[in-house]
């Protein structure tokens, strides 16, 4: 099964999103897209360019973006925000948390160059805490996708699902390794690997980079449990309980602050219901500089290497 | 609801908001009273409502209140004319109620489609609602209302200059000009130079209007209808009292967000003559 998962091609995930917006646009007319100046960044112009009176141009006013979204809902439409995730999250959160989460209106807001992989612009656009400060609005749906592929399918997927959705994705061309054809269910844990000695739970960029351990870490004897957990809210409780209760330890692997994030999701799950030994691969709690995105995931402890060591340790803690 | 009698309504709506505030004794009647001749003349006359409620509000003028705080006046409003039971502004502000302190669609209450409290986000959320009417090729209008001093908060100026831009001339959007907020006069805490100068600079069509003059509401009103549909959206500055219709309430800052005891609601029951409509 590990084995068989190949890297497809490298593609941005912003382009899935460009990809998906513009199919989730044709099978329903009630789509609409909208951007705060950054439509190419966001891979729009084939959206635009089929369905130029289902665009919106805001300029760079996030905040209102955010109000106009809501109200478009109000009549039917299915609006989705385009911008980076700094500016879709923290500029914005009071804009989201009224007039969309506490509103609960159908609007999808999505967020591209998420996260140390945005590279040279450096941490004022490095957004770390979006997903910890989106999933803590009820009834907001948090959904970090791995590849092109499956940012395309979210992309798709989000138009049914009825309720504000935060989609992040990112800037650079990344391994596509998922299938092109999938079918994206919202809330459900994909489980790339079956194994026994350690979990390792991640989502977006890192699920790659958790292939790549578990390949590692199996030539060495260690049989990886290997969750891509796309969705950090709805939260699949059931596959995490599943996977610890198996393995007995867990690596959470995420491109994010060490506080609020994927990682402290499933540390909640598991303190209650099967806490085991586990291990953090994330920001440790600081900002992001410049420079390249390998550059940036080495520094800060977020790559291949990163998450073997953090499951030899989990396994260890588990053994000792 | 085409006849009802405008200004025997609006004493009623003052008496439920005094009698709402006193009740749980907290609140907001000083904007309230200020905006009720206007919001009872929005509901029985001038918008085109259908009956019932549903969210999306196809098919019929749709409004939106922007400055929260003034949720009794917003709820007898709605009550009065028919979206829930009148019986209900009993429980406003009190636990498991769906009169929240502040609007809000959470607890479903008709009438309301966005919840407002936390200032200068109505506008955005007008804007776009006005054009998925366009979208819908609903013909019908969106109105909103808003506070002079929430006019400082910059979210507002993105929505004026996006509704210019993208000429959302089905929207007319009313500002509660009553130069008061929390900590005094607005000249004084911030500001706002000439409204009208500034409106018309971003793009949009101002008139004014005496907001407690219910012959001037009606007339100022019908002028915005009638300018709609001509490439602009409308801002009506709307001059009031705060207080308006309680004397010993009105032209101060001191009743923004305080509630009467029991003797200042005695006197201000008296002022307000019972109606035909009846209390709740």
């Amino acid at each position: 099964m590990l084995e068989d998962i190949q890297i497809l091609n490298e593609k941005e995930t912003r382009g899935g999103f460009g990809e998906g917006i513009l199919e989730a646009g044709r099978r329903n007319p009630n789509v609409v897209a909208l951007t705060a100046d950054l439509a190419g960044s966001l891979k729009l112009n084939a959206f635009i360019k089929e369905f130029p009176d289902r665009f919106i141009q805001c300029g760079i006013a996030e905040a209102n973006m955010i109000g106009v979204a809501a109200g478009l809902t109000i009549g039917g439409k299915i609006p989705y925000t385009t911008t980076f995730a700094n500016f879709s999250t923290s500029r914005v959160y009071d804009q989201i948390r009224q007039s969309v989460a506490y509103s609960d209106k159908n609007v999808k807001i999505c967020a591209s160059h998420a996260g140390l992989t945005l590279g040279e612009d450096g941490a004022t656009h490095q957004v770390l805490e979006d997903i910890g400060m989106m999933k803590m609005l009820p009834g907001m749906a948090v959904v970090v996708p791995c590849d092109f592929n499956q940012t395309k399918a979210a992309t798709i997927a989000i138009a049914e699902y009825h309720g504000p959705v935060y989609l992040r994705f990112g800037r650079p061309k990344w391994p596509n390794f998922t299938a092109e054809d999938q079918v994206f269910e919202l809330g459900k844990a994909q489980v790339l690997a079956e194994g026994t000695d350690v979990s390792i739970i991640a989502c977006g960029h890192m699920v790659w980079r958790s292939v790549e351990a578990a390949k590692i870490l199996a030539a060495k004897g260690i049989s990886v449990d290997l969750i891509n957990m796309h969705t950090i809210k709805p939260l699949d409780e059931a596959a995490i309980i599943k996977s610890l209760t198996k393995t007995g330890c867990v690596v959470t692997a995420e491109e994010h602050q060490i506080n609020g994030g994927l990682g402290d999701s499933v540390a909640n799950v598991a303190s209650r219901n099967c806490a085991v030994p586990h291990e953090y691969v994330a920001v440790m709690d600081t900002f992001g500089e410049s420079g390249t995105p390998n550059q940036l995931l080495d520094k800060y402890g977020l790559t291949t290497a990163h998450i073997v060591a953090a499951a030899e340790k989990a396994i260890s803690r588990k053994n000792g | 609801m085409e006849n009802v009698n405008l200004k025997e309504m609006a004493t009623q709506v003052r008496r439920d908001i005094v009698r709402m505030v006193h009740k749980v004794q907290s609140g907001h009647p000083g904007g309230s009273l200020g905006c009720t001749d206007f919001l009872t003349a929005l509901y029985f006359q001038i918008m085109n409502r259908k009956p019932g409620f549903d969210m999306d509000g196809v098919g019929e003028d749709i409004f939106f209140l922007s400055n929260g705080h003034i949720s009794p006046v917003f709820y007898s409003v709605l009550a009065r004319s028919g979206y829930f039971p009148v019986s209900e502004l009993g429980t406003f502000r009190h636990i498991n109620s769906r009169l929240q302190g502040h609007p809000a669609t959470h607890e479903h209450l008709p009438g309301v489609r966005i919840a407002s409290g936390s200032l200068g986000q109505g506008l955005s959320v007008a804007c776009g609602a006005a054009l998925a009417k366009k979208m819908n090729n609903d013909t019908n209008l969106v109105y909103s209302l808003h506070g002079d001093g929430e006019l400082q908060e910059g979210q507002n100026w993105e929505a004026i200059m996006f509704a210019a831009h993208h000429k959302i001339d089905n929207l007319i959007s009313t500002v509660d000009f009553n130069g008061q907020q929390i900590d005094g006069p607005t000249d004084k805490v911030m500001g706002l130079g000439s409204l009208r100068d500034k409106f018309e600079a971003f793009g949009w069509q101002v008139m004014e209007m005496k907001g407690n003059v219910m012959e001037d509401v009606l007339k100022v009103m019908a002028d915005a209808k009638a300018a709609t549909g001509k490439g602009k959206p409308i801002c009506v500055l709307m001059h009031t009292g705060m207080g308006a219709g309680v004397p010993f309430m009105e032209g101060s800052h001191e009743w923004h967000g305080i509630a009467p005891n029991d003797k200042q609601l005695e006197e201000a029951l008296t002022i307000l003559p019972v109606t035909t409509f009846g209390d709740y």
